[in-house]
């Protein structure tokens, strides 16, 4: 089914033309060529009815109709050759570690912001710098303990950073479930090809929750906290904490007194130490940050700094996904580790500098253009894609806010072999999302979410937005 | 265990109850009509008002329905979403709780049950319904059945499996009282009635019926249906899984089992609560319950009782005393100004 596959012109993962495989794929092709179209049918049916079965979904916002979707899969999985991926960690910890350099600093002596390394007012004025936090210690220093940086590949292979996701990135299930589907429809092809397991990751997780805990506590209690059943990740939520076996809990299930956290349970209150927590800043205390907040724990914060429970990630990391602050990750490389990165970063112009704006004025059908704190595909405008009106409305926010705006180039992201229908495939844009844990020592787990732009062409692979994704397989070989 | 979870296992299994024995209750009273083919207006309104009366408020009812008929009636009874017991709701119900709390659940119980809520919601239900409402009830009642197998095959009986025990036998110890209730018209207010009309006695098997217990008690009684012995049968039996006293006694023993404190001894109000009814149950005879306060007025009393017993259980292990977040936040800020205060000073 792969011999006519056409990869029409981008970086293609599989094959440079029609008929070649790049060396990491030879053996899966292989083994591929073999299933017959049929065999291939009844597996993918049998993949799909297990996900619908299982209710492996995610909520979309705003559709009242049918809150709970499906997140589409491809059968064809995304190779990673044991070489690239020693790239990749090495160039991910690298930037997680100077990231979590940046935080402490900025949160302490600011000595990057008096060196005029970053500009102050940046930092200053970023929608996500939490002012209450300087001068606080977080435990073992650690801001960001869980992070998904998205990657992509150009046209010539190159692998960037896209954005640095700080807070709560999510996605990691599917990545389990995922590969757990792959195991059950392809079981021979694993041994053949040599894929490197991706399912000790809860297990690394709790590791690392531990490794905050609060000093003193032998026998720590971590919960994972959730906005509720109605957030869009709930599923997400619900998995890791039973991978983990530990408890969810939502706002209303933990009180503060004293300065400690306590979940109440049938026995009373229980105490808990460390908070793997899926609700945001601004949402996490109510005394604290917005008033309004029904999904946080009230005095949480008081607690927090009080050292008696430890929070992953840390409160004040959101400056990171800042993407004015991205801009400046290479520079913070240099500054604290004094290193070259070793992933570059995706060209980035600033709206803020007089130069920059002017190109990107000049520009806005060739950029694409991001408001500086919005996710999931919100906030952004494609400048190639776009209408007339929807360049003027980006302009008129530009020239208004110029602080939170940046403008890239458009990449014409990698494309992949993709099942389209009828035992057919063919190339679609793809990306990367891997997932490192920093506690005791850094940790990578061999794999990750490739996210498929499923519409022909389309460059957008936010599950919100038609994207599917894709097991990832990190080889042990390079073959 | 979380309360917030102790308490949406506890209410799912009540719901899913609940609309189990609705659709008995629909089932029976459906079938009993088909035997009496030419009533008045008004003996379909006496027929069905008890029933209305027995699974929740009449007022309710008339603000939504202007006649009181087998249509109107059942469909209050079912498909109502106004109705909050009706079995549409109670599975709904069933089902928001059963996602709160789905990583407490198995696979196998969470898609029963929103396969059951999915079909209760489709053109399919309602099509089912109007060709053929004893198979629609079937599917349901089956549905609640196959739940409950798989409540007690597919998850450790663990103190989640012991509330959600709790839930569905006081709900159906409540049902149960309800549906003997609802024949009441036909006695006296107090002692036994000598002789029983043939209608009368199509009525009380039709209870029997509605609490599938018509083959157990007629295996003890034969088929003479008699009210005194009905009564005694859905009270007292000791054996029989609907009575009320079985199901109190399954409850009381799911309480005792989640506190784990030793026979004699009490930690919370529900467990002295539903001690002091199983001995009511066990002790007391059916002659006592006509002659003293009379059937209806024993029932009434009854279903206090189980209030009190839910509302202590909620009390003991459920309540949550910092609901109100402005008094939450207020209690934080006096608690953090009183330790600055005491910083300082110390300093």
């Amino acid at each position: 089914m792969l011999s006519a596959y056409d990869p029409s012109g981008y970086f293609d993962e599989m094959s440079p033309q029609t008929g070649s495989f790049r060396k990491s794929y030879e053996t899966f092709a292989q083994r591929f060529q073999q299933i017959t179209r049929d065999d291939f049918d009844d597996r993918r049916r049998a993949v799909d009815t297990a996900f619908l079965r299982q209710g492996i979904t995610f909520n979309v916002y705003g559709d009242s109709a049918g809150t709970e979707k499906i997140f589409p899969f491809d059968l064809m999985p995304r190779i990673i050759s044991a070489k690239e991926w020693e790239y990749l960690e090495r160039g991910l910890i690298q930037r997680i570690t100077a990231l979590n350099l940046f935080l402490h600093d900025i949160y302490h002596e600011q000595r990057i912001l008096k060196d005029g390394v970053v500009p102050s007012y940046f930092v200053l004025s970023a929608k996500h710098f939490r002012r209450e936090f300087v001068n606080f210690r977080v435990p073992k220093d650690i801001y960001i303990h869980i992070c998904g940086s998205d990657l992509i590949r150009g046209g010539d292979g190159q692998w960037m950073v896209l954005e640095d996701n700080g807070r709560c990135p999510s996605g990691v299930s599917y990545v389990l479930e995922n590969r757990r589907a792959m195991k059950r429809t392809f079981p021979a092809m694993f041994e053949s090809v040599g894929v490197r397991p991706v399912d000790q990751y809860p297990q690394e997780l709790l590791k690392m929750l531990q490794h905050i805990a609060p000093g003193g506590v032998a026998d720590p209690t971590v919960v994972l906290l959730t906005p509720g059943a109605y957030n869009s990740a709930y599923f997400e939520h619900t998995y890791l904490a039973r991978e983990m076996g530990i408890e969810i809990v939502e706002g209303r299930d933990l009180v503060v007194r004293n300065a400690r956290v306590y979940m109440r349970t049938t026995k009373g209150l229980q105490p808990v130490h460390v908070i793997y927590r899926r609700v945001d800043d601004d949402f996490i205390d109510p005394t604290v940050f917005r008033r309004d907040s029904m999904l946080g724990v009230p005095g949480l914060v008081h607690a927090y700094r009080s050292g008696n429970v430890s929070l992953a990630n840390s409160i004040g990391t959101g400056i990171a996904d800042d993407k004015v602050m991205y801009y400046f990750v290479p520079k913070m490389i240099k500054y604290y580790l004094d290193q070259d990165p070793i992933i570059p970063n995706v060209p980035t112009y600033l709206a803020s500098e007089d130069a920059d704006r002017k190109y990107m004025l000049e520009n806005l059908d060739k950029l694409v253009v991001k408001a500086a704190n919005e996710s999931g595909g919100y906030g952004m405008l494609m400048g190639p894609m776009s209408s007339v009106a929807e360049r003027e409305a980006f302009r008129g926010a530009i020239e208004k806010d110029p602080r939170n705006y940046i403008g890239q180039p458009m990449i014409n992201l990698s494309t992949h072999p993709t099942h389209v229908g009828g035992g057919r495939f063919e190339p679609r844009h793809i990306d990367f999302r891997p997932y490192i844990l920093y506690g005791e020592k850094t940790v990578i787990i061999p794999g990750g979410l490739t996210r498929v732009a499923l519409t022909k062409g389309s460059l957008v692979v936010n599950s919100s937005q038609g994207g599917g994704s894709k097991d990832t397989w990190v080889l042990y070989g390079d073959e | 265990m979380l309360s917030r979870v102790a308490n949406s296992l506890y209410w799912m299994s009540r719901y899913i109850e609940r609309a189990d024995n609705t659709s008995r209750i629909v089932d029976v009273n459906l079938q009993l009509l088909l035997d009496h083919r030419n009533m008045s207006s008004q003996q379909f309104s006496e027929h069905w008002l008890p029933i209305i009366e027995a699974t929740g408020d009449p007022a309710a009812f008339w603000k939504l329905k202007d006649v009181a008929t087998a249509e109107t009636v059942t469909d209050y009874l079912v498909f109502e979403p106004k109705n909050t017991n009706s079995l549409v709701s109670s599975i709904s119900q069933a089902r928001e709780n059963a996602r709160m709390v789905r990583d407490q659940l198995t696979v196998d119980i969470w898609e029963e049950l929103n396969r059951l809520y999915l079909y209760l919601h489709s053109q399919k239900a309602r099509e089912d319904w109007e060709t053929s409402p004893f198979d629609f009830l079937h599917q349901v009642k089956s549905s609640s059945l196959t739940l409950q197998g798989l409540t007690d095959a597919t998850i450790p009986h663990n103190e989640g499996w012991l509330f959600l025990q709790a839930g569905k036998f006081l709900e159906r110890g409540d049902m149960t009282s309800r549906i003997l209730d609802v024949r009441h018209g036909t006695l006296p207010e107090r002692g036994v009635p000598a002789t029983v009309s043939q209608v009368d006695a199509l009525a009380w098997a039709s209870v029997l019926h509605s609490c599938s217990a018509w083959d157990a008690y007629k295996s003890i009684h034969g088929a003479e249906v008699h009210p005194r012995l009905v009564a005694e049968f859905l009270l007292l039996s000791d054996n029989f899984p609907r009575s009320v006293k079985f199901c109190v006694e399954r409850l009381n023993r799911s309480l005792r089992r989640i506190s784990g404190v030793s026979e004699g001894r009490f930690c919370n109000d529900s467990e002295k609560l539903a001690g002091r009814l199983v001995a009511q149950l066990q002790f007391g005879t059916i002659d006592e319950v006509f002659q003293l306060l009379g059937l209806h007025q024993y029932i009434d009393a009854l279903q206090i009782q189980l209030i009190d017993i839910g509302n202590a259980l909620f009390n003991a292990y459920i309540f949550q005393p910092f609901q109100n977040l402005e008094a939450e936040i207020l209690v934080q800020q006096e608690e953090q100004q009183q330790q600055g205060l005491q910083r300082s000073q110390a300093a």
